[in-house]
């Protein structure tokens, strides 16, 4: 069973820009302009064979820039192995390509991802909020989001 | 007026086989209906009773988890792991307790391990009882209902007194559990096991071979193994498309891999066969909890909790007694532990699939972010595929099997 980290770093450490296995989880900090092909790499590859999307989330970094950073974990059902796939994003323009053409099970997360934090993705379709309602007024994962914030109230829908 | 013709309809052969189409029309159930299990709702576009397309909308129970695990001490979010999966909290305890001893690189003693597990799987047998139960009470059988609920009641009743509540009990801490088995816990549990059987036993004669019960649910709600993979899906529904994936076996966890056990699959990945998957996991997890009572009566009574300094509350009559355990006892309440910088994922096998979550610590006291990694949420995703052509009548069996629990998927 090949390592999926060196593999990645073998064939495509162009679009890499950091790796580490700290804690022993593989992880990869990848380009974002080249997310997506990376991610059909490791989908579509021999030995690496990443059937699954299993989890996706952003994490917010205040005061740090890049700020953001979305965060994919991919795991192979053939090898049973994991993958950890970082993307950093600035604060300016948090937009990153949707990977729903690659594992439909990234659509309702990235929403999740969009209603939390604001990340864009692109090309992703039906980029609605997904837990939140609509007319919620900012994203309230992001660090500069208090806690104890109230939001109008909104009226009947029609 | 010369003559009055009469025309007679046609009524041959094709013209009753001919579909009868109506205009589309837009149904919305939910978000409060008594089949919604919590709430949720579906805008469902109807050709007749047939299903045409469906938008599942959730987050009607958001409460806010991440944000207010941000805000506490890395202690303070354990209840909250209660009360994601109500049906099986302690799994959410164990799941979020391992991934911060992962981050701290703690090793929990081996009497510790073999009562979380057991534990966890009492709470994955109140769970799939819950499921099957509520299967046929969605389908107007209200008898098998109460007969599931019964046998969930005595597994209620062992991790009462197992851990002191029933429901959200808030048994599993960082580095160890709250307490150890009490001495009378092994022969209840055995007795209560055998009454389980039994109850078991009259559920299977009256349900599995059930006419109607085997009509609704066979060839209703397929998700095929390709559609789990691309979407994701984990847990009974997984297994029951044919793919033998559990986190107990792939990456065994606490003391999985010196227990013994058996991982059931079904083969076309429908309602009947998610029924069988979940019926036979229960029997596994009963298997699974008497190997952990006979290991723990093997081991006996001694110490559940990691002697770590960095998570260990002193003995109480220390604390009275000595100026140093005093002083850590406080750092320890107000404080709580310090995590090491850094992050980690950990997935664990709940009763709806992989339960994971990924945690991220700046090195203080408070986590950066907890995310939990909802196979409620996940696995509803597909819904629109499982009942898509289907009748509207089986949207109901379908999502009662997916087991989606709101204040899980929600969060």
């Amino acid at each position: 069973m090949a390592d999926p980290l060196a593999v990645l770093l073998a064939a495509r450490g162009d679009a890499v820009l950091e790796s580490h296995e700290r804690l022993g989880d593989a992880t990869a900090v990848v380009d974002p302009v080249e997310l997506v092909a990376v991610m059909r790499f490791l989908r579509d590859s021999d030995g690496l064979d990443f059937e699954m999307l299993t989890d996706l989330t952003g994490v917010d970094y205040l005061g740090r820039e890049p700020r953001f950073e979305v965060v994919y974990h991919l795991y192979s059902v053939k090898h049973n192995h994991r993958l950890r796939i970082v993307v950093r994003l600035p604060e300016d323009a948090p937009e990153v390509d949707s990977l729903v053409e690659v594992w439909p099970s990234a659509d309702w997360m990235e929403r999740e991802a969009w209603d939390m934090y604001g990340i864009r993705f692109r090309n992703h379709g039906d980029l609605r909020r997904l837990l939140l309602y609509e007319e919620f007024e900012g994203h309230p994962l992001r660090k500069d989001y208090p806690k104890e914030r109230r939001q109008p109230l909104i009226g009947p829908r029609n | 007026m010369d003559h009055l013709t009469y025309r007679r309809p046609e009524t041959g052969e094709d013209d009753l086989q001919k579909d009868l189409h109506t205009e589309h029309q837009i149904l919305n159930m939910g978000p409060s209906h008594p089949a919604t299990h919590g709430t949720v709702k579906f805008l469902i576009e109807l050709d007749g009773e047939t299903i045409i397309s469906l938008d599942v909308q959730v987050g009607y129970l958001h409460r806010g988890f991440e944000k207010e695990c941000e805000a506490g001490t890395w202690y303070q979010a354990i209840p909250y792991t209660d009360r994601l999966n109500y049906n099986s909290a302690i799994l959410a305890n164990i799941g979020y307790c391992l991934a911060v001893e992962k981050l701290l690189e703690l090793d929990t003693p081996e009497r510790c391990q073999w009562l979380r597990v057991l534990a966890g799987e009492l709470s994955r047998l109140a769970d799939h009882l819950t499921r099957c139960g509520a299967t046929c009470l969605e389908l107007q059988a209200m008898t098998p209902f109460l007969y599931g609920i019964e046998a969930r009641e005595l597994s209620w009743d062992l991790m009462e007194i197992l851990c002191g509540a029933r429901v959200t009990s808030n048994y599993v801490r960082i580095g160890g559990v709250k307490h150890g088995m009490p001495s009378s816990f092994p022969a209840i549990c055995r007795e209560n096991f055998e009454k389980i059987r039994k109850l078991l036993a009259d559920f299977d004669e009256m349900v599995t071979s059930n006419r109607i019960f085997v009509d609704r649910l066979k060839g209703t709600g397929i998700l095929s193994r390709e559609d789990c993979l691309r979407y994701a899906v984990t847990g009974p529904l997984l297994r029951a498309a044919g793919v033998p994936l559990d986190v107990r076996k792939q990456e065994p966890y606490l003391t999985y891999d010196e227990i013994d056990f058996d991982i059931p699959i079904g083969e076309v990945g429908d309602n009947y066969d998610r029924y069988l998957v979940c019926v036979e996991e229960m029997h596994q997890s009963m298997r699974i909890v008497e190997q952990c009572l006979a290991k723990l009566e093997a081991l006996g009574p001694g110490p559940v909790d990691v002697l770590d300094p960095r998570v260990r509350w002193p003995a109480k009559g220390r604390v009275f007694n000595q100026m140093e355990e005093l002083i850590q006892q406080f750092k320890s309440v107000t404080e709580g532990p310090r995590v090491p910088a850094g992050e980690g994922y950990l997935a664990i096998e709940s009763a709806n699939g992989e339960l994971g979550f990924y945690l991220v610590s700046d090195g203080s006291a408070v986590p950066h972010k907890v995310r939990c990694r909802p196979p409620s949420l996940i696995n509803l995703a597909p819904l629109h595929l499982m009942v898509k052509g289907g009748l509207l009548g089986d949207l109901i069996p379908t999502f009662d099997l997916l087991n989606m629990i709101g204040g899980e998927c929600d969060r």
